[in-house]
């Protein structure tokens, strides 16, 4: 397993640096435009200065080099300047001042490093869409459970029919609902996320909770129905198995048999999807955050998409397809924890 | 019981017994009430959006600019208890917006809404159960064969992630510039734009069923029946038909359905980028997005097309749970 | 000061009852915090950097031009003592230079004076080669500007001006410090983040914490040239989201003060009105939303020479057509569906201010179906096979219709297409991504310029209140083509001689009545060559909460222009 990972960890630079390209070349493909949004008003000529000093003028290989370079070799040097200068970790060593004025990845539309937006962006995306995410696992897995164990029960039936009907509904109108019954009706939430919002006391942790409600409500819903379905349908297929009436038979606790030994070996897709959504709470959540204006990663994501910002883009997609392919390599680790009998060597 | 792990066996009697299986699956698909209540309703709304706009023939984009904002009839109810009779029987008076022209109402520019749901309907069943058979069949291709054979797992599996990273909107701007013309070129404006999101949608979301048969199959082919059927020498095509794709039906269907909500959905959101039918072209998605800001005035708006999505994947559900059931060798044995 | 009594008295109007003395008197700061909601959100505040209206009305609370636009499109002295006049002697005879000066003991908010050095920095800034100014075309003809002393400038022309108000007025012109920003010239621009998203200015407030496309905390700025002004100690200016939202949070909610930008149905503005926690506000100034219809054949089978010049439209260059097809729109229903008090039925693509708007077309603002159909007949388009489209000479009356991707312009485009097929015009719809739409990539056949479809139809506009370089937009030189990168103005390639010497004309007239005169003309010619069909002439609607006083909605500068003046009533 140790020369497995070791080997998938190497093949993931070319991997990663194939995805890159691919995706700048998706972008650089794609119609449209850094200047769709400066208003008709400013003419042509302007505009085409403007992509100029956006650099536009240069081909696109020599783009893309830079791009390489800025994000994989300066990047990392203002990384470890911080982290030997500001951070509690490693602040206690000497300041490396490695990083020396040169351009980092400059955002189109803010012309600052894309870098440190993001960084502005992660307290809400992680609160948000993280918290929202981690709930809706805890719930799932019980539910799941419970209504493949007692299949057709009354439980498992309006577990279904609550979980289809919340994966159905869309989070743009689920969203409104719930803004229209908590803020609008009953005036218990905000309806607008205050991203300056800073946790001291207690106090001021209420406030946080009160406006992380209705978005973490939202959001756990969608990933609650999908993962529930999900470990029912695993539960149910490992339940009717002969190992299953072979514990039963040597006297082993329907405790054990159900929550050990069922629970392990119905985990495989479960811990697949659980492994395809940990990458998308750092993409955030496009539509609720724009509902409930949270501006977190997912709604700088869709803004740089729509002004064609391509830096801005092509780095956040490209963190992205890190933690995918590092998550995917988790699972598949964690396969072979569940079930040993699995072997990719 | 243990006669069922004859399953897991290479049985020898095949011809007679195949069709005898099928038989089997029917006969247990009817014992599942839910599947069976979820088939009929499934049936019916097909039925219904297909057969709908031929006996309710208002033209979905008509629009009557004298009835605007139009209420359903069933609006009535909100009239005090002396004046529903009379409002039902002469709509035009009462103090609520209706009339029988439109039961169901219609929108801010006057068009039915009853005869957009049915023909909305088309669209969105057909674009949901399209996407979602592409979806399906080839994640269920990929995963297999990225379980199954350990020497092409790496490549799909990296192709996997590559798809997961893209970023769903630039390709889609990509493949309309590129297929648009030539597709409506060869299938017509409508046709070929039906092509392009359901392969759009198809495309984009194969992966988590890939991934998920995946783990599944790299658990299964350890198992011992298929460490027995293979040292007997069976071959693999055989294997994967025979014995490793009906142990991994369950995670198929809950992908099938929820897949169907996210192709309906998806299709509505790229609609409303412009990626989508012609914008007088009315489905579900975008009839319950454009109703979302008139929710708290005409909540109906949001309430049919909503329901009917909720109502198809719930149906789609059941048929799933049926059909996993009856497929399951040892349940079906009981 | 005439600027003083105009505000007091529209400010006076507006809260019409209540404690008028005590709401304008009293220290800075007094009324707290302002909460405003743009739902797009700003992604700088250096507004030379961007040009979006976003980024322009975030950094007016910081930095300031010379001259504001009031609401009635009237210039008023803003940080310029005065406005020059060739009567006052501000502006030379030959209309060759400019002459302002600052007003006395303006301070940067860091407390150093205003000087003609900064303003003569501004210029070298926004005009730098390498920068990518979004403003530079305001100092179009500028050849220089000079210090006559510490607080005079003189802004010199290198051919003669007859509208010379552009170089620093308008809240697109402002002036930013020397001070911070010389480091920050040309291509070193982005390395300037920190001037960038916190500039220095002289206006009612000062960042202290900017968020790119987030939020935006301003506090009253301690060294404001006017005493106890503004009201407010903050300002919290938050985005994202969108238009529903944000009026839900000052209309219903009540969680905001202010929100900008809300185009939303009819009704459902009115819906939320109706909550009584604030009201909608709407300025006009000159957007139109309009048709133009493609004078040339954008038939795909044309290949390279598609939408050019070389092949002329088959029908669309025929005036009665797109007169007909202009009879047939009823746009008092467009008006009702899609914008109703933010929109005005128009005839004009002039439609502000009121001297320049013309009267000769106004036939138009009331449908006339039985007309457009006898015109049709005349013009020869009748329909022989009886398949509800007219033909003629075996062509048919068939158009591709697109738009950007918008709720009303969808909605606009179902009726406009229901009265021409009623008509016997066979009509396509087609929406597109507003990024792609206004996008000027080369390479996507669906930009509004290519113009690859017979009519499309967006608003224009244009800045300021001079409409010199918007009706020069539609000279034979601006017409996009292959050769220019599809670039230019002149989405419908409309072409004549005629109006190309009248552009000239202006461009060399300086009396007022005059321009006027010739703008009319302008825009009379291209309505009766049916090129362009506007619809309505639309305004800006915002929402504020009852309690806030001293709006003065104003859509021909930023429409917070007079957030100095703002304060906190009782709602």
């Amino acid at each position: 397993m140790l020369t497995f990972t070791i080997r998938r960890l190497l093949t993931a630079v070319p991997t990663l640096l194939f995805i890159s390209l691919v995706i700048f070349l998706l972008l650089e493909l794609a119609p449209g435009d850094p200047m769709a949004q400066v208003p008709l008003t400013v003419p042509p000529e302007v505009k085409q200065r403007m992509r100029e000093a956006l650099g536009l003028g240069e081909p696109v290989p020599v783009r893309f080099y830079k791009w390489l370079v800025q994000m994989f070799w300066i990047e990392p040097k203002v990384f470890i300047d911080w982290m030997t200068r500001d951070s509690w970790l490693l602040g206690w060593l000497p300041d490396t001042a490695l990083y020396s004025g040169e351009q980092r990845v400059i955002s189109w539309q803010t012309r600052s490093p894309v870098m440190d937006i993001i960084v502005q962006r992660l307290p809400q995306t992680l609160w948000v869409v993280g918290m929202a995410y981690v709930i809706g696992v805890l719930i799932a897995l019980p539910i799941g459970i419970i209504s493949a164990y007692r299949q057709y029960s009354v439980f498992d039936q309006v577990g279904t029919f609550v979980s289809m009907i919340g994966f159905s509904i869309p989070p743009f109108f689920s969203g409104v609902v719930v803004i229209v019954i908590f803020s609008v009706q009953l005036g218990w939430f905000p309806s607008i996320y205050d991203t300056t919002h800073r946790v001291v006391d207690w106090e001021t942790f209420k406030v946080q909770i009160s406006q992380m409600v209705m978005p973490v409500m939202v959001l756990a819903l969608q990933t609650t129905a999908q993962i529930s379905r999900f470990m029912r349908a695993s539960m149910l297929d490992n339940l009717g198995q002969d190992y299953v009436r072979t514990a039963r038979a040597k006297g082993m606790r329907e405790r054990t048999v159900v929550l050990i030994h069922v629970l392990r070996n119905s985990m495989i897709p479960v811990v697949t999807v659980i492994a395809l959504g940990v990458p998308s709470i750092f993409g955030g959540a496009i539509i609720t955050e724009q509902i409930f204006k949270v501006n977190g990663i997912g709604q700088l994501f869709i803004t740089a998409l729509k002004a064609n910002d391509l830096p801005m883009v092509l780095t956040v997609a490209f963190i992205f397809a890190f933690l995918i392919v590092l998550f995917n390599l988790i699972a598949d680790v964690l396969y072979g924890v569940l079930d040993p009998r699995i072997r990719y060597d | 019981m243990t006669d069922q792990t004859a399953t897991a066996d290479p049985a020898p009697v095949k011809a007679a017994k195949e069709r005898g299986q099928w038989a089997d699956v029917w006969a247990q698909f009817r014992t599942h009430k839910g599947a069976l209540i979820g088939s009929g309703v499934f049936l019916t709304i097909v039925a219904t959006v297909l057969f709908g706009p031929y006996i309710w023939t208002v033209d979905p984009g008509y629009q009557d600019f004298r009835s605007r904002n139009m209420r359903h009839i069933l609006a009535c109810f909100s009239l005090p208890w002396g004046e529903i009779a009379s409002c039902f029987t002469s709509p035009d008076t009462a103090a609520v917006n209706v009339t029988w022209v439109h039961p169901l109402g219609t929108d801010n520019i006057g068009r039915d809404t009853l005869a957009r749901l049915l023909f909305g309907g088309r669209i969105s069943m057909a674009v949901g159960l399209t996407a979602m058979a592409i979806a399906l069949l080839l994640g269920t291709l990929i995963g297999i064969l990225s379980g199954y054979f350990r020497r092409i797992d790496g490549p799909l599996m990296r192709l996997t992630d590559l798809f997961l990273a893209l970023p769903l909107l630039p390709l889609l701007l990509v493949m309309v510039l590129l297929f648009r013309e030539r597709l409506s070129s060869a299938f017509g404006p409508e046709g070929g734009i039906f092509i392009l999101i359901v392969c759009g949608i198809g495309i984009t979301s194969w992966m988590p069923t890939a991934r998920i048969v995946r783990g599944d199959v790299l658990a299964l082919k350890e198992r011992e029946f298929v460490l027995a059927a293979r040292s007997i020498g069976t071959r693999p095509a055989r294997m994967i038909l025979r014995h490793v794709l009906p142990n991994v039906m369950s995670p198929i269907m809950v992908s099938a359905t929820l897949g169907i909500a996210t192709a309906i959905i998806t299709e509505s959101a790229l609609s409303f980028l412009g990626l989508g039918f012609p914008p007088d072209f009315p489905t579900w998605g975008r009839l319950l997005n454009d109703g979302v800001q008139y929710m708290q005035q005409y909540p109906e708006r949001v309430v049919w097309p909503g329901a009917l999505i909720s109502v198809v994947v719930l149906s789609v559900n059941y048929i799933g749970d049926g059909l996993r059931d009856a497929l399951d060798p040892r349940i079906r044995g009981l | 000061m005439k600027l003083r009594t105009a505000l007091f008295g529209a400010a006076a109007s507006i809260a019409a009852t209540g404690a008028w003395a005590d709401a304008h008197e009293g220290e800075r700061g007094r009324d707290g915090q302002l909460n405003i909601i743009y739902w797009q959100a700003p992604s700088t505040l250096n507004p030379f950097l961007s040009g979006g209206t976003k980024e322009v009305e975030s950094a007016s609370l910081i930095i300031e031009p010379l001259v504001r636009f009031n609401p009635q499109g009237e210039m008023v002295a803003w940080l310029a003592e005065d406005i020059p006049t060739v009567e006052n002697g501000g502006v030379a005879e030959d209309l060759t230079s400019i002459t302002w000066t600052l007003k006395e003991g303006v301070q940067w908010s860091d407390g150093t004076p205003l000087t003609s050095e900064d303003v003569i920095f501004t210029w070298e800034y926004c005009t730098h080669p390498e920068g990518g100014c979004a403003q530079s075309s305001y100092f179009d003809g500028v050849s220089d500007v000079v210090a006559v002393d510490d607080r005079t400038i003189r802004v010199e022309f290198s051919s003669p001006k007859p509208f010379p108000y552009t170089a620093f007025v308008g809240s697109e012109s402002p002036i930013i410090q020397k001070a911070q920003f010389q480091e920050c010239l040309g291509a070193r621009a982005p390395e300037c983040t920190d001037a960038n998203f916190g500039p220095i200015g002289t206006g009612p407030f000062v960042v202290t914490d900017f968020r790119p496309n987030d939020v935006v905390t301003y506090e009253a700025n301690p060294n404001f040239r006017e005493e106890g002004k503004p009201a407010f100690a903050s300002v919290n200016f938050k985005g994202g989201g969108d238009a529903l939202a944000a009026a839900r949070s000052v209309l219903e909610t009540g969680e905001f003060d202010y929100a900008w930008n809300l185009q939303l149905a009819p009704e459902v503005l009115d819906q939320l009105a109706a909550a009584g926690n604030g009201q909608v506000v709407t300025a006009f100034a000159t957007s139109v939303e309009r048709l133009h219809l493609n004078q040339t054949d954008p038939d795909a089978s044309l290949g390279e020479g598609r939408a050019t010049m070389d092949h002329p439209h088959p029908f669309l260059t025929d005036p009665r057509v797109g007169q007909a097809l202009s009879m047939a729109i009823d746009r008092q229903l467009i008006v009702d569906v899609g914008y109703g008090a933010a929109g005005q039925v128009t005839c004009n693509v002039l439609p502000a201010p009121e001297a320049y708007a013309s009267t000769a077309n106004d036939a138009c603002k009331t449908q006339d179906m039985e007309g457009a159909k006898a015109l049709l007949e005349e013009a020869g388009w009748t329909d022989e096979d009886g398949d509800g489209v007219r033909e003629k000479d075996g062509e048919r009356l068939s158009v591709l219709y697109q738009t950007s991707t918008n709720a009303v312009r969808q909605d606009t485009q179902a009726i406009i297409k229901q009265l021409w097929e009623e008509l016997g015009v066979e009509v396509e719809l087609r929406n597109i991504d507003a990024s792609v739409f206004f996008g000027g990539d080369p390479g996507s056949p669906d930009t509004f310029q290519k113009f690859f479809a017979d009519i499309e139809m967006y608003t224009n506009n244009f800045a300021g209140v001079d409409p010199e370089a918007y009706m020069a937009n539609w000279r034979c030189s601006e017409i996009p083509s292959p050769e220019t990168q599809w670039q230019g103005s002149n989405i419908q390639r409309f072409c004549s001689e005629e109006y190309d010497a009248l552009v000239t004309q202006m461009s060399e007239t300086a009396g007022l009545e005059e321009r006027a005169e010739l703008a009319k003309q302008m825009n009379d010619m291209i309505m009766q060559s049916y090129s362009i069909i506007p619809l309505v002439h639309r305004g800006n609607p915002s929402a504020h909460a009852n309690s806030l006083g001293g709006i003065e909605m104003n859509d021909w500068d930023a429409e917070i222009w007079n957030i100095k003046d703002w304060y906190r009533q009782d709602g």
